[in-house]
Order: structure tokens, then C-alpha cells, then sequence
């Protein structure tokens, strides 16, 4: 227990740590790299928009957003006071929707992101490893193989193209699937059957876009391992004693497999969360990643400051979890 | 390695797919050489024409060839993917190498700090520097941001492939007999990494070309450079599928999907060919 | 009426990759025979064949190994089995674990390691037999870990938590829940200390001893040879070159390559170096042709070059492939 303590739980906890600074230090410096400064670009907006405003006015803007970005004093003062602020959980608020707090909205649209990113990443986990596993176990299978053709073909295809494609043929060329958003504009967000329907039929083909390129990839991963994973010892063996091969699928095969794609999905989360945000952009879905496509066309610094923020806590919180829950799959790394 | 290739043409489908996807993607990008049409210049030829024999991926809304439009997309995409590569191949391989063949703490640290990078959600990160930047952002500037951000998934490959490589009988005869470290590096585990690197440098490609289509998309990037993904933006700004310009989309939604196959099936295709179980079955032992 | 009946025997690896195909004949016109109640134990340098022989014979070989010719016969008493022509299912059902277990080389890893033991003497128990009474089944499944001299926590342990001896005589045990006629051990000593490696052996005897069943004990160490088999077959270069009672092959080895492994075996208090044998054992892929110990004998003649000597008997129980001993008569 003491030596699980030490040689696994504490330097998870430590990366964990690590990655949250690492992210959180560097949204904080590239802003002040940047050749451009967001108070004057913010300024010079509020200038060019034409409407009168007197120099005092502006002076106090000035003045008013450098306090505002956290741009007041020292570097370090700086620092200090963005991680003050980030702790507190302030984000400041939304410059296009002043002066509603970035919090508020980062919570309405959060829950529309994971509400389509969980299931698909559940989805295609589950679809991916299960396929992927029987086509290396059983190789002649015809379902199988086309399987494997498609997922290769899907697999390398960018997020953004393949949400464009089903978008097009399933929208446009045959219109079955709403265009845009997860409910028809206008309609009452609210908890009755009819509006959950509503909701999961715009989700169907954001999800669908998902699953397809994540189920490609687990696939492709889930057969390599199973192939090495056939010729250990342990599977050989457990084939020289008659075990059933369906056993030998799940339990011996599958259940070890499983393994390195528990850590490859720890390690892929940073990647399938930008890929459902790119996914939102085109079908308009109501999640964190309209929300910063909108933030970026209204040219919102604070509220891309939150996005990022949260996108960084928000994935290091679910690595960290993942990576807590990986020793009660694997006794190795429990009982050391 | 031209037996290698003949050897892959022959036998690997996977291989002769990649070749193809890759040739028509490469000829395309050349055509940009002898277009008539420079990128830059709008209204050039008749507007919204769908393809046909005289324009072959039709023109868009803002009087533009897409076929030549699509040669300088094409060709500047490519462009993005090697600069980033070797941006990143060269923090990847620097990482790696010293993190494999020093051990220890440094080991720990660099890939500990690797590691964090891998778990970052670059997207957002990258969106927020664009934004700063915004209209500042040339191709070639974002190429050498991808390339930072870029190396971590392949230092960790070359420095496991290091790890094996130390471990080996040669390595150690090596040392016994007083081959330099750094001669032995170069002469005797080189064949074996660049072979990693290269699969790892077609994976990146992959990587920074669909990065550049999502921020071209979102806007962020210097729309006014034909890309895979300005041509996206250009065809959204102007509401393509809407207005039933559907070629303005299928042109690069082709081209990319010729461009990311062929990679990708090059990519597992040299995977597999280096893959240590099929050098052993190849070579016999 | 023997127990297996083995003849002229010819399997090979063949592999195909980016076109070029290789084909390693592992073993090449083996032939022998195991009875009722004995150890047999085959020697040989590492790579003469000695796991693929055994792999054919267990009925566990697939692709890229493949079975040439011969005839795999299996007589059981109550039934008899033709390996090579028996259905896979029947094979599985009747055959596997309950007639003839195979002690795996490298057994240090055939254990699943996301499984505790016991749950591995359950998956076979429950396959073969069936378990009616959880309770009793672990009641039994201890007994019979404690009879063969294991302490029965082990069971509640997962494999990393074993030492690689204790892992041993867990395959050992796990091979032994049926009591099957034929118990195959593939190097089951090879990577344990002398001390450990003792232990592994006494149980495996005491077993042999109490269930008077046929162990096929594979190992190149003929030491350990000496202190169990019966009689002992000598492997090269995918071969059998000589075969004898223990007793027999120690005492006059008659094959030069027989000699010259029992020459070299280290002796209490012998400090000379041992004279090493030139040479390395041949390329299967592409065996020589002759006697395939020809390069390396220090007493070949021209015939041996070109004529492939015939296992033949020369006494009782007793068979050599040499042309220098068969004309000697
Ligand atoms: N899976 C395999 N594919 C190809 N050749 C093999 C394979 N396994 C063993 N061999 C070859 O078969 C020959 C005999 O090997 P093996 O039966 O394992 O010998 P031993 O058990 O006596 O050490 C060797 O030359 C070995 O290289
Ligand atoms: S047959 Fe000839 S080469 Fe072979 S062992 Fe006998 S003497 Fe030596
Ligand atoms: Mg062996």
C-alpha cells in the first residue's frame, strides 16, 4: 500500500499538478508575449466603432480593462493574481455579453459538450476495443474485414472534415438531419420527452462524427496490441489447456488489452475534446466550441482566456481521474 | 531502399493506395508552378461554374479557378506539414535522445514535462495565441507554432526506441571496445531511429494539416494564403452549401481526404515494415 | 502396448513476408515411442527442435508451424487418438488437460497476470469438469496445491506476486489437476537456481511416482536428465540422433555428439577446461546435407558427407544415427 503510495499515486498526483501549471503559466504568458496588446486592440475597436467617446472616457476604459486582464502592476503581481483569481474560479466578465460572467457562460455550454463528448468517447472505446480485438482473433471474418477497411479510411480524416461530410450528405443532399444546433431555434430549453427527442435527433449526427473517427482509432490500436497480445505466453497457454476461445477472447485477450488503451485514452482526452469542439463549429451545436467560435468572431479576449482555462483544467481533472481508476484494472500497478 | 520500395510497391496494398493518394495530391501542388492564375486575384473567371470540362473543380464565388486555387491549397498545406515536421523532429528527436540515452533524472523530468504536453488540450491554447495574433499569423509562423507544440507523442517513440536500442548486445560491445558515445550513437542506432522518425514525421504532417484547417476555418490563420482550410472559410464565409455551390466544398473535402489517406496509409505501412516483428520475420532469426 | 507412437515425423515453420519465404525444417523424421508409467527425457542444444517436436506432439502447433508427414499416434486405454487427423473440438473436449497437459517453456509467464490463481484452476476446472460446488471446488483446488508441497494462499496471490519457482510448480500443479496420462515439460528448470530448481524437479518425480503417469521432460541439461529420466533421446539439428536408458547413454554414449555433451558435463573437482566443440549448430533453414553433424564431428568420413545415417537399433532400447557405429556393427 505505502509503495502504491509512493511509486504511482503521488507522481499521478504530481503530473497532475505539473500539467495544471504548465497550462495555467502558459495562458497566462502568451497574452504577454503577444506582439499585441488586448487593451489597446479592445481600445482601438471601441474607437474605430465610430461612436463619440470623449478621451477621459477612453483613459478610463484603459484603465478599467487593464485592471479588468489582470495587466495592473509587476509581472509577478500579475502572477500572483491570476492564480488568485483562477482559484476563486473568477473569470471576469464576457466582453460580447457585458457584463455577463465568462462562468456563467462556460456552464451553459459545458454541459452540451460532455453531454456529446462522453457518450461518443464511451462509444467508440467500447465499439472500437470490442471489434478491434475480435478482428485480430479471428482474421478471416468478412464483417470484420470490411471493418478494418473503413476504420483505416476513417481514421486519419480531420474532425472538422469529416463533421463537413456528414453535414452535407445527410443534411443537405438528403436532408434526413437538421442543419444546425441541438434543438430547432426558438424552442423552450426544458426537461420533457418531447425536447429530449428533439435534442438527441440533432445530436445523432454530431455523434455519429465522432464515433466514426474514434472508432476507427481504437480499432486500429485495439488490433495491433491484440495481435502482440496472442502470442503472449499466458494466451498460448491458456489455448494448450482447451479454455473455450470466446473465454479466451474477453478474459485473457481483451482484458489485457484493455490496459494500455485505458492510458492511451488518458493520453488522447487533450485531442478528442479539441476534436468535439472543432465538431460543434460546423453543426452549430450549442457546446464550448461554438461558444468559442463566437467569442473569437466578437473578438471576446476574456472569454477565450476562460475557455482555454477551463479546456486545460477540464482535461488534466479527467486524465487524473482515468489514471485513478486504472489500478482496479490492473493488479500489477495495485499490489506492488 | 529502393529494394524497400520496390519490396512495398509489391506486396503491400496499403503501400500502392498511399503512392497513388500521395502522386495525384503532389502533381496537383505542381500544377500551382504553371497556374495562369495567381492566388491572390479575385474575379478572374466567371464565377459559381460547376465542374466541367473547362473547369474541372468548378469556380467559386469570388471568380476564382478552383482547380489552380486548389494546386497553391494544396502545395501550401504540404508546405505547413514539413516545416512543422522538422520543427518538431528536431525538439522530438533532441528530447528523446537525451532522455533515452541520459537516463535518470533528466530522463524523468523531460518526460514528465513531455508528458504534460501530451495531456494538454493544444486546440484551445493554439486558438488564444491566434486570436492574439490575429491577421499576423503567416503560414510559415503558424508552422513553426505547430512545430512547438508538435514533438511530445514522438519523443516519447524515439526515446523507447532508444531504451531498446541500449539494451541490445551491440551497444554494449560497443562500449566495452571504446566506440565513442557519441560515434556509436550516430553509426550504430541512426538506421534504427530514423526509421521511427520518419513513420513519426508522416503522422505529424497529418497532425499539423488538420490543425491548420481548423484554425484556417475558425479564421485565425492569414485567410488570404490558399490553404485547405482558407478554402473552407471561404466557401463558409459565402455560404457555399447554402447556395448550392457544393463543388466549392467537395474540391478540398477531396483533396484532403487524397492527401490524408495517402499519409496516414503511408504511415502504417512503413509502421508495419519497421515494426520489430516484422523485421524479425523478414530478416529470419 | 505403448502410449504414443510417433513416426517419421517432418514439420517446418514457413513464413511469407514482402514476398520473400522462408522455411525452417524444426524437425526432421523424428520417430519414438513413449509408454505407460516412464520419464523420457529429450536433450539437445538450444534450437535443435526439441519445443517444436513437443508443440506437434501436444497438439498446440498452428501456423506458422506446420506438419509435413508422420503419424502422431495416442493410445489412452479407453480410447485412442490420431493428433494430426483429430478433430480440433474432440481435441479440446476429450484430449486437452485431461489426457495429455503441457507444461509450457517459459512458464514464468503462461499465467494470466490480471487473474489470481485460483481463478485460472477454476477457468480449466470449469471447463473440463464443471464446478457444481464453489466451495468444495476450493476446498479440492487447496488440497491439491498443499499435497504437491505449495502453501494454498498462494492461490489468493496474483502471478507478479509469485517467485519464479513458485510460478513453476503453480504451472506444475495446474497441470496436474486431472491426472493425464501425458505430462509434457518444456525446460520447466531452465531459468530457476540450482536450489529452486531441485525442488521443482523432486515434485515433479513425486508426482510421476504417485499417479505412474508418462512425463515427456524436455530440457538441455543433461544433469538433470541423469537424476530423473528413464531413457533419454537425443536431439540435433531437428533429429534424433541417439537414444538409450539413462543408465545406458551416461555410461557409453555412442553417438560422437552424445559424447561429446556428456564429455562436457561439469564433473565435482574437475578444474580442466573443456575442450569446446568447433563450429556452430547448423542453419535449419538450410541443414547440411549428410549426417547433419558432420562439420563439427571430429570422427566424420566421407560417407557421413553425403549419406544421411539411419536411426538404427544396436541393442535393446537402444538406437544411434551414426554411420561409424552401425558399420562397426
Ligand atoms: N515461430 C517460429 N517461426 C520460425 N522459426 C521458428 C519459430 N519457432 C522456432 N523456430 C525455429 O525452429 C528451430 C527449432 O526451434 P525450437 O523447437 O524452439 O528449438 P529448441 O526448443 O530445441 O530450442 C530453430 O531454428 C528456431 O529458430
Ligand atoms: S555419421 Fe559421421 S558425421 Fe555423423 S556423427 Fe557419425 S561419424 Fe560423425
Ligand atoms: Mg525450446
Amino acid at each position: 500500500m505505502r509503495k502504491f503510495v509512493l511509486s504511482y499515486l503521488i507522481p499521478r498526483i504530481g503530473q497532475y499538478l505539473l500539467v495544471i501549471f504548465l497550462g495555467v503559466t502558459l495562458t497566462f504568458v502568451i497574452p504577454r508575449l503577444s506582439p499585441n496588446d488586448p487593451v489597446e486592440q479592445q481600445v482601438s475597436q471601441l474607437m474605430m466603432s465610430g461612436s463619440q467617446v470623449s478621451p477621459e472616457a477612453i483613459e478610463h476604459m484603459r484603465v478599467a480593462l487593464t485592471e479588468m486582464y489582470g495587466l495592473a502592476g509587476s509581472p509577478w503581481e500579475q502572477y500572483w493574481a491570476f492564480w488568485g483569481r483562477l482559484l476563486r474560479g473568477d473569470l471576469g466578465p464576457s466582453l460580447s455579453s457585458f457584463p455577463t460572467p465568462v462562468n456563467q457562460l462556460l456552464a451553459t455550454a459545458m454541459p452540451w459538450t460532455f453531454g456529446l463528448l462522453i457518450p461518443s468517447i464511451v462509444i467508440s472505446w467500447v465499439v472500437g476495443n470490442i471489434l478491434g480485438a475480435i478482428a485480430s482473433y479471428y482474421e478471416n471474418n468478412r464483417v470484420i474485414q470490411v471493418v478494418d477497411v473503413v476504420s483505416q479510411a476513417v481514421r486519419p480524416i480531420p474532425y472538422y472534415i469529416m463533421a463537413l461530410v456528414l453535414l452535407a450528405v445527410f443534411s443537405y443532399w438528403i436532408p434526413i438531419f437538421p442543419f444546425s444546433g441541438a434543438y430547432p431555434p426558438g424552442a423552450r430549453v426544458e426537461f420533457s420527452l418531447s425536447f429530449v427527442l428533439t435534442v438527441l435527433y440533432h445530436s445523432l449526427l454530431p455523434l455519429l462524427s465522432l464515433v466514426l473517427i474514434g472508432i476507427g482509432g481504437w480499432f486500429i490500436g485495439m488490433k495491433s496490441l491484440t495481435s502482440n497480445i496472442i502470442a503472449e505466453d499466458y494466451v498460448v497457454y491458456a489455448e494448450n489447456t482447451g479454455l473455450p476461445r470466446r473465454q479466451i477472447l474477453t478474459q485473457y485477450i481483451m482484458r489485457n488489452a484493455m490496459l494500455p488503451q485505458i492510458t492511451g485514452l488518458a493520453l488522447q482526452l487533450g485531442m478528442l475534446f479539441s476534436g468535439a469542439l472543432i465538431m460543434e463549429v460546423v453543426f452549430g451545436y450549442p457546446g464550448m466550441g461554438t461558444l468559442t467560435f463566437q467569442a473569437v468572431m466578437a473578438n471576446d479576449y476574456t472569454l477565450i482566456m476562460g475557455i482555454t482555462l477551463l479546456s486545460i483544467v477540464g482535461v488534466a481533472t479527467t486524465v487524473l481521474i482515468l489514471d485513478l481508476i486504472y489500478p482496479l484494472f490492473d493488479p500489477r500497478v495495485r499490489i506492488q | 531502399m529502393l529494394n524497400v520500395l520496390r519490396d512495398l510497391l509489391k506486396y503491400d496494398g496499403r503501400f500502392r493506395v498511399a503512392a497513388l493518394f500521395l502522386l495525384l495530391t503532389l502533381l496537383l501542388a505542381a500544377l500551382s508552378w504553371v497556374s495562369p492564375q495567381p492566388p491572390n486575384k479575385t474575379y478572374l473567371v466567371p464565377p459559381d461554374v460547376a465542374p466541367s470540362l473547362a473547369y474541372p473543380f468548378g469556380t467559386n464565388s469570388r471568380g476564382q479557378d478552383l482547380l489552380w486555387w486548389m494546386a497553391f491549397a494544396v502545395r501550401n498545406s504540404l508546405m505547413l506539414g514539413v516545416i512543422t515536421a522538422i520543427v518538431s523532429r528536431v525538439i522530438a528527436i533532441f528530447v528523446g535522445m537525451i532522455a533515452g540515452y541520459r537516463g535518470g533524472t533528466i530522463d524523468r523530468l523531460l518526460m514528465s514535462l513531455n508528458d504534460s504536453f501530451v495531456v494538454l488540450p493544444v486546440l484551445p491554447i493554439l486558438i488564444l495565441l491566434s486570436f492574439l495574433l490575429q491577421g499576423q499569423l503567416s503560414l510559415v509562423a503558424l508552422a513553426l507554432l505547430l512545430g512547438l507544440f508538435g514533438w511530445p507523442w514522438d519523443a516519447r517513440l524515439i526515446r523507447a526506441q532508444v531504451l531498446s536500442l541500449k539494451e541490445r548486445s551491440f551497444t554494449r560491445t560497443a562500449l566495452y571496445s571504446g566506440t565513442a558515445p557519441l560515434q556509436l550513437t550516430l553509426r550504430e542506432h541512426l538506421p534504427f531511429v530514423l526509421p521511427v522518425v520518419f513513420a513519426t514525421t508522416i503522422n505529424n504532417m497529418l497532425w499539423s494539416i488538420g490543425m491548420e484547417v481548423t484554425l484556417s476555418v475558425l479564421g485565425l490563420a492569414d485567410v488570404t494564403v490558399p490553404t485547405i482550410g482558407t478554402t473552407i472559410f471561404w466557401a463558409n464565409q459565402h455560404q457555399a452549401l447554402v447556395a448550392g455551390i457544393w463543388w466549392w466544398l467537395a474540391a478540398p473535402i477531396l483533396v484532403a481526404v487524397l492527401l490524408f489517406l495517402g499519409l496516414y496509409l503511408l504511415f502504417s505501412s512503413v509502421n508495419e515494415f519497421i515494426d520489430p516483428r516484422t523485421r524479425l520475420r523478414r530478416i529470419g532469426a | 502396448m505403448a502410449l504414443l507412437q510417433l513416426e517419421d515425423l517432418h514439420a517446418c515453420y514457413r513464413t511469407e513476408v514482402y514476398g520473400i519465404s522462408r522455411s525452417v525444417r524444426a524437425v526432421d523424421g523424428v520417430s519414438l515411442e513413449l509408454y505407460e508409467n516412464e520419464i523420457y527425457g529429450i536433450a539437445g542444444e538450444s534450437s535443435s527442435g526439441k519445443t517444436t517436436l513437443i508443440k506437434v506432439l501436444s497438439g498446440t502447433f498452428k501456423p506458422p508451424l506446420r506438419v509435413e508427414s508422420g503419424r502422431v499416434h495416442y493410445n489412452f486405454g479407453s480410447f485412442a487418438v490420431d493428433m494430426l487427423s483429430i478433430d480440433p473440438e474432440e481435441l479440446r473436449q476429450n484430449v486437452r488437460w485431461k489426457q495429455i497437459s503441457y507444461v509450457m517453456q517459459g512458464s514464468m509467464s503462461v499465467l494470466n497476470p490480471v487473474r489470481k490463481i485460483m481463478r485460472t484452476f477454476e477457468d480449466i476446472v470449469r471447463t473440463h469438469q464443471g464446478i457444481a460446488d464453489k466451495k468444495s471446488f476450493v476446498e479440492q483446488t487447496r488440497q491439491h496445491v498443499q499435497r504437491l508441497g505449495l502453501p494454498p494462499d498462494v492461490l489468493d496471490l496474483y502471478p507478479h506476486q509469485l517467485s519464479g519457482g513458485m510460478r513453476q510448480r503453480v504451472a506444475i500443479a495446474l497441470a496436474t489437476v486431472f491426472h493425464p496420462s501425458l505430462i509434457i515439460a518444456d525446460e520447466p528448470t531452465t531459468a530457476l537456481d540450482v536450489v529452486v530448481q531441485r525442488g521443482v524437479l523432486q515434485m515433479l518425480k513425486e508426482i510421476q511416482n504417485e499417479s505412474a503417469n508418462t512425463v515427456l521432460l524436455v530440457t538441455h541439461d543433461l544433469a538433470v536428465h541423469a537424476n530423473m529420466a528413464d531413457r533419454v533421446g537425443i536431439m540435433y539439428a531437428g533429429r534424433i540422433v541417439e537414444e538409450a536408458p539413462t543408465a545406458a547413454i551416461f555410461q557409453r554414449p555412442r553417438h560422437p555428439y552424445t559424447a561429446h555433451l556428456i564429455r562436457s558435463l561439469p564433473s565435482i573437482g574437475d578444474k580442466t577446461i573443456r575442450e569446446g566443440l568447433g563450429g556452430a549448430p547448423p542453419n535449419l533453414a538450410s541443414p547440411p546435407n549428410g549426417c547433419r553433424f558432420h562439420p563439427r564431428c571430429p570422427l566424420a568420413i566421407d560417407r557421413c558427407r553425403t549419406e544421411v545415417p539411419p536411426l538404427t537399433t544396436i541393442a535393446p532400447q537402444q538406437r544411434v544415427a551414426c554411420h561409424l557405429v552401425t558399420e562397426a556393427g
